[in-house]
């Protein structure tokens, strides 16, 4: 063997040792400062009652029900956020995208417009003003706005037409409130709102770089070839912009899911909120948040997986 | 006459889809605008007169909330008496992005020039020093606070990224192994969740006696945090560097780290700049995230000063205006600097 190779295994050694030793010292520190507060530790606390209750559950939980409910709960309100919003953003991140693109001077400076307010704003206080317009300008929920037959919308959250116990029910005012049909709360539609904004102005700029960096040549050869402008974007132009955008268009998404974890600050319960609630009750930081991590961590995999597939499905032309 | 508004003519009226768009516009437009100029401007109360505003009920702006709570949005809880202080800090970070985005700075000196001015503000916001009187960092807040954890998180973010960025290439792979789980997990976790760590595990990794104030604590986080997707950035550009560059150092007989220092690095950064630049907004941006962990910058303290005040409360969305304004201009300021660090100096 080598006096190189040897060293460079003596180097990698010594930051084995480096890094072990750190991590010991910081669990030794971490364990007598938990100590001293009297908190115990472990996952055992999962299987114990939560002690509270959600705003608002995809999955029925009481207070009775366990901790690992609760976190389930959790992360099953950050899918139902994060899914639709994901659709939703993508759908109107391309519209956007067009628009930005589009040779109307009024419709491209409009997509202009909403590109850079809305990417130069911080999300958290775009939330933050959804959550203020959906539950102080709004009228009370027995002064609905009726937005369309059987949908309303009020400072109790929008009203829509859908299942329920009695079969297929349509939203109606009665009384002091609305009956019927199901609810989304003022919470979820900001975070829904402002999140579908946000990421769509950032899809919007994707598809428009990707799109304006293609060689010229390329749409001056299908217009010589007699194609029209349209034909020209949608056969020529789109087709290779959908490729180079694919993997940041992605990895907007993604970002949507990590920014639904911003659903803490306006009262949302999503994962976050729900080990944040969990954390102040237990104590048990470390366990809580390493929950959240792990559940994160998994997601990005799990999208990076899924993006993965599709860029070789794109890049084998599956896309046209 | 005619022949010049020809093409504007027929984008705006070539054919039904595009009258259609035009009309539908300018109907919108009609509609929205008169009323929208009403509550902000003829109908608006610009006093500080929450009776007036009051008395408006919406059917104008009440400005007047930006002039009563300017000072507690903009400087957080600082105490009033104080008040150079944080407007200095403040000012001399803009100016040194004011500087750069505009001035003739570039190259090395524009990064001097941007990561000198977190630096000052620290001790001219702490004091305890030169008959300063000490304010301690819980009341640290506002604007201030905002363009310190930008610039001073950019600051520690970068030097890190890069070292990162090079241990990444590596002949040494538990290294490179411990640094790719480094990025990865920074990557792929939101920043609540890095700010709760700061907030709530950094505490009990420290030796007794040891306590680091909350926002070093969360600066720590950000840097770490920020440093990971600066490290992509620098990677993707040192990958971007052809070999040919180096063959033509060493032969000019440039020793290793010389040619990372004068050839490599500096064609890196550069290429990188507008990324660079899209983190620093990013980070701007992201640094109302530390609300949740009770530091109030500029969105913090926009809370704080409503929060508790039911007579001004009503107006929030004219002050969230305001604030919005700000951070608007702060990122167009950010994305111009990308335009000037390429520049020689």
């Amino acid at each position: 063997m080598h006096a190189k190779q040897l060293s460079r295994i003596a180097v990698q050694a010594l930051i084995v040792l480096a890094v072990a030793g750190l991590l010991a010292l910081l669990a030794t520190t971490t364990a007598s400062h938990l100590a001293q507060r009297g908190i115990r530790s472990g996952f055992d606390f999962l299987l114990e009652p939560a002690g509270f209750t959600l705003g608002e559950s995809a999955i029925p939980l009481d207070a009775g029900d366990s901790t690992l409910l609760a976190f389930a709960a959790g992360l099953a309100n950050t899918l139902r956020l994060a899914l639709p919003g994901a659709a939703l953003a993508l759908g109107l991140g391309v519209l956007v995208g067009f628009g930005r693109l589009a040779e109307h001077p009024l419709v491209r400076g409009l997509a202009r417009a909403f590109v850079n307010a809305f990417r130069n704003i911080p999300l958290l206080l775009q939330l933050l003003a959804w959550y203020f317009i959906l539950t102080d300008l709004l009228p009370a929920s027995d002064a609905a706005l009726r937005l369309a037959p059987g949908v309303f919308l009020s400072k109790s959250g929008l009203a829509l037409p859908w299942w329920g116990e009695a079969g297929f029910e349509i939203p109606e005012p009665a009384g002091f409130g609305i009956d019927g049909g199901a609810r989304l709360t003022p919470e979820y539609l900001a975070m829904l709102i402002g999140l579908v904004i946000y990421t769509a102005a950032y899809i919007a700029e994707i598809l428009r770089a990707a799109v304006e960096a293609l060689p010229p040549g390329q749409r001056l050869a299908a217009l010589a070839m007699g194609m029209t402008p349209r034909q020209t974007f949608r056969l020529v132009l789109l087709p290779q912009a959908w490729r180079a955008a694919l993997p940041p268009v992605t990895s907007q998404l993604l970002n949507l899911f990590k920014n639904a974890s911003l659903a803490v600050a306006i009262g949302y319960p999503d994962l976050v909120s729900v080990a944040g609630t969990s954390l102040n009750q237990t104590g048990r930081a470390i366990e809580c948040l390493s929950i959240v991590i792990a559940v994160y961590l998994l997601l990005s995999l799990a999208g990076a997986a899924v993006s993965h597939r599709l860029e070789r499905h794109v890049l084998r032309g599956g896309v046209a | 006459m005619g022949t010049v508004l020809a093409p504007i003519r027929r984008r705006l009226f070539g054919d039904a889809l595009s009258t259609a768009l035009t009309l539908l516009v300018v109907a919108a437009a009609l509609v929205a605008l008169p009323p929208l100029l009403r509550w902000a401007v003829l109908n608006a109360v610009f006093r500080p007169d929450a009776a007036a505003c009051t008395a408006l009920d919406h059917a104008g702006a009440c400005w007047g909330v930006v002039a009563e709570k300017a000072r507690f949005i903009l400087l957080g809880r600082y105490p009033g008496d104080e008040s150079w202080r944080p407007i200095a800090a403040a000012g001399l970070i803009v100016a040194s992005w004011l500087a750069v985005a505009f001035g003739r700075i570039g190259g090395r000196a524009a990064l001097v020039a941007l990561a000198l001015p977190p630096v000052v503000a620290v001790p001219l916001l702490g004091g305890g020093f030169a008959g300063l009187a000490p304010v301690p960092t819980e009341l640290w807040g506002g604007l201030p606070l905002t363009l310190l954890l930008t610039a001073g998180g950019m600051a520690g973010a970068l030097p890190l990224g890069i070292a990162v960025a090079y241990g990444r290439r590596s002949k040494l792979p538990v290294l490179r192994g411990l640094l790719t789980a480094y990025v990865e997990l920074a990557r792929g976790i939101p920043l609540i969740a890095a700010l709760f760590v700061a907030s709530f595990l950094l505490p009990l990794f420290f030796p007794d006696g040891v306590a680091l104030d909350m926002l070093w604590r969360v600066l720590i986080a950000i840097v770490l945090f920020a440093a990971a997707y600066l490290s992509e950035i620098i990677r993707g550009g040192l990958q971007a560097i052809r070999p040919g560059q180096l063959d033509a150092a060493a032969a000019l007989g440039l020793s290793p780290w010389q040619t990372q220092r004068w050839i490599v690095l500096p064609q890196v950064l550069r290429a990188a700049a507008p990324s660079l630049a899209n983190s620093a907004i990013a980070l701007f941006k992201d640094t109302s995230l530390v609300t949740v962990v009770s530091l109030y910058e500029l969105t913090g303290s926009l809370g704080l000063a409503l929060a508790g005040d039911g007579e001004w409360r009503p107006f929030y969305l004219e002050a969230w205006l305001f604030i919005a304004a700000i951070y608007w201009l702060g990122c167009a300021l950010l994305a111009r600097i990308s335009a000037a660090i390429p520049r020689q100096p």
